[in-house]
């Protein structure tokens, strides 16, 4: 039962800063998933967490403490890691045991209750005498996770555990990991994954990490459905958001915009803080595009590819711009010739708008003052 | 045909080989085993077997004196190089200090001085510090070549091993003493055994520190006692007492190197990590 507080959290190597004050709460229990692309701190920011790195700069609270100076143990956290790092030359059981040993006057009974305990929710009793060397990845990793929880951590932190696994042991112990999260409803756990299906299903919120500054923090559906900027709208869907450079006609309860390579769209938004002439980016998620016969579609052009996938086809357009193809994700199998003309259209409640700067541009929500 | 003449150049120099390093040994053994005028035959096979100058070599008073002197001497250099090399190496290859570079280097240089060099200097030392004629001043003396190369060595293997291991046993709660203790050691058998036996090794044979430190006969290590065994006359050079003692003392080695062996064993980090 711990929440976690970051505030102006920094991490510097040398003089190259790498987290630039990062502000983040984390609920008591909460499921937390860092995400964003490679070299963007989020391993970073983990082991900053961990105690496995120093803060250079901010405070790190852990349950109401700041433990800046204290070391992972004192910090009650535990932590699985991507390659597993179990000792090579420790049994299963001994792995698992291993921390509970260091603790001076922990009666030898109490360990072991622990140790079995943990291996019978990963299920790996039977391997506990064989050595690391002489099991599988996915065992290994559950051995690995079973060494965290042997040891009750307040905070459970996870770099990357699955990226080892091959594609269906990686949604088993997805799966594994959901329900330990379940089980374990008082613990805190973050997670730090590129992978987005991860994210989208364990996450409670996910945080967005660019650069070493978080991007925005929400729920997964919050984060899927309004995204703050262009930043999290393209990096989270697969393929990503389509993004079209766009002109802002009019503006009023209803924004007329004029999206480059389709014809204008009147968005039921009052775009406050636009105006009228300005620019702006016009977002269109793949999956919100559909076939149509109109005679004047709001966006029309050539098919350059098509790539089906079984339960949807991807359908690369080709509207105009230069090298950037318009993607729409139909559902099921269909069968496009490439070359031919295809008119496409999306609910205009679907699409998003963002001012020049890429900032989301929302419906305004009246606040009280 | 280039297929059987390479095959049989190929052992031929193997056994070449084999037979250019058994040879001295082989002839020792030979030569102990000889008695009276026999020792002054040329033979390449065993022609008598006496165990005269064994038992000649073993009753000479101090010669197993001698023996458990070099063992004890032995023992403890290789006790506490490896101890300090440990703790060095995990400063020297995990703890980011300023100089540490320089540092490394400089153990290095330390080995490139010739015994012959330090000998005066260190003889000094050795009346100062009140150990001249103990085995204290061997001990002390020998770790100045065994120190540079076990630690050289292990901080090389232990840069080597996994980041994340050392990570997951901080995590767990460990300390530095600790993970080199639990953790690191049990993962560098291998080059706690090569580089220990080099050092017993070298410490066994080592002569002119030997020497030079101590003048007693009782406290003298065997390659000391054996040069200094005399025959019944000046003229005289007891060879056949001589070679028993060097096999003796030869046996230990080979005795520790057949045990070990076994404990080099590679991949003892496999399964740890992924890889
Ligand atoms: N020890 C270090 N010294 C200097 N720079 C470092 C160090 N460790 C990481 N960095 C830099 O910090 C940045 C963030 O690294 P980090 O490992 O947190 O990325 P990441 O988001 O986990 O990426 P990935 O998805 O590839 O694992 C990178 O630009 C990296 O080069
Ligand atoms: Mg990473």
């Amino acid at each position: 039962m711990a929440n976690l507080k970051l505030a102006k959290v920094k991490k510097a190597y040398g003089s190259v800063e790498v987290l630039h004050g990062i502000d983040l709460d984390i609920r008591a229990g909460e499921f937390v998933v860092f995400v964003g692309p490679s070299g963007c701190g989020k391993s970073t920011l983990l082991r900053v967490i961990a105690g496995l790195e120093d803060i250079t700069g901010g405070t790190l609270e852990i349950g109401g403490r700041v433990v800046n100076s204290l070391t992972p143990k004192q910090r009650g956290i535990a932590m699985v890691f991507q390659s597993y790092a179990l000792y090579p030359h420790m049994t299963v059981y001994d792995n698992m045991a291993f921390g509970l040993t260091l603790e001076k006057g922990k009666p030898k009974s109490e360990i072991d209750a622990k140790v079995r305990e943990a291996a019978r929710i990963l299920q790996i009793e039977p391997y506990l005498d064989r050595l690391p060397k002489a099991l599988s990845g996915g065992q290994r990793q559950r051995v690995a996770i079973g060494r965290a929880i042997t040891r009750d951590p307040q905070v459970f932190l996870f770099d990357e555990p699955l990226s080892n696994l091959d594609a269906a042991l990686r949604v088993q112990t997805r799966i594994e990991i959901a329900r330990l999260h379940e089980k374990m409803a008082g613990t805190t756990m973050i997670y730090v994954t590129h992978d987005q299906v991860e994210a989208m299903t364990l996450a409670d919120r996910i945080v967005v990490l660019n650069k070493g500054h978080v991007e925005q923090v929400g729920g997964p559906m919050e984060l899927y459905n309004s995204p703050d900027n262009l930043f999290v709208a393209k990096f989270l869907g697969s393929p990503s958001m389509n993004i079209l450079p766009a002109r802002i006609e009019s503006v009023g309860a209803a924004t007329r915009v004029v999206p480059e390579g389709g014809s204008p769209v009147d968005l039921p938004i009052a775009a406050v803080g636009t105006v009228a002439g300005g620019a702006g980016h016009l977002g269109i998620r793949p999956e919100d595009l559909s076939l149509t016969d109109e005679a004047n579609p709001p966006f029309r052009g050539t098919v350059v590819l098509t790539e089906s996938l079984g339960e949807v086809t991807l359908v690369y357009v080709d509207i105009g711009r230069a090298d950037e193809p318009f993607v729409a994700k139909l559902p099921g199998e269909v069968s496009i010739p490439r070359g031919s003309q295809i008119g496409l259209t999306a609910r205009p409640q679907s699409m998003r708008l963002f001012d020049e700067a890429g900032q989301a541009v929302r419906p305004q929500v009246r606040r009280a003052a | 045909m280039p297929y059987v003449v390479k095959r049989t150049g190929f052992y031929a120099l193997v056994v070449f080989i084999v037979l250019f390093s058994i040879f001295p040994f082989y002839y020792a053994i030979l030569t102990s085993l000889k008695s009276g005028t026999a020792l002054f035959q040329v033979n390449y096979l065993p022609v008598d077997f006496s165990l005269s100058n064994y038992e000649g070599v073993l009753s000479n008073g101090v010669f197993p004196t001698n023996i458990l002197n070099s063992v004890i001497v032995a023992v403890v250099v290789v006790a506490i190089s490896l101890f300090l090399a440990v703790t060095a190496a995990y400063a020297l290859s995990r703890i980011n200090f300023a100089g540490r570079g320089l540092l490394l280097l400089t153990i290095l240089a330390v080995s490139m001085f010739p015994q012959i060099a330090v000998l005066a200097g260190l003889f000094e030392m050795v009346r100062w510090a009140g150990v001249y004629n103990t085995l204290f001043s061997l001990i002390f003396a020998y770790m100045i070549f065994t120190l540079p190369f076990t630690v050289w060595v292990l901080t090389t293997f232990m840069r080597d091993l996994p980041i994340e291991i050392e990570e997951a046993a901080i995590v767990d709660g460990a300390s530095p003493f600790t993970i080199v203790m639990r953790v690191f050691l049990p993962l560098m058998w291998p080059a706690l055994v090569t580089t220990g036996l080099l050092a017993f090794i070298a410490a066994w044979n080592e002569f002119l520190f030997a020497l030079t430190f101590v003048s007693n006969n009782s406290t003298r290590t065997v390659p000391v006692a054996i040069a200094l065994l005399s025959g019944a006359s000046e003229q005289e050079i007891p060879w056949g007492t001589i070679m028993a003692a060097s096999v003796i003392v030869t046996v230990p080695l080979i005795v520790l190197v057949l045990i070990f062996q076994r404990k080099i064993i590679s991949g003892l980090t496999a399964g740890g990590v992924k890889g």
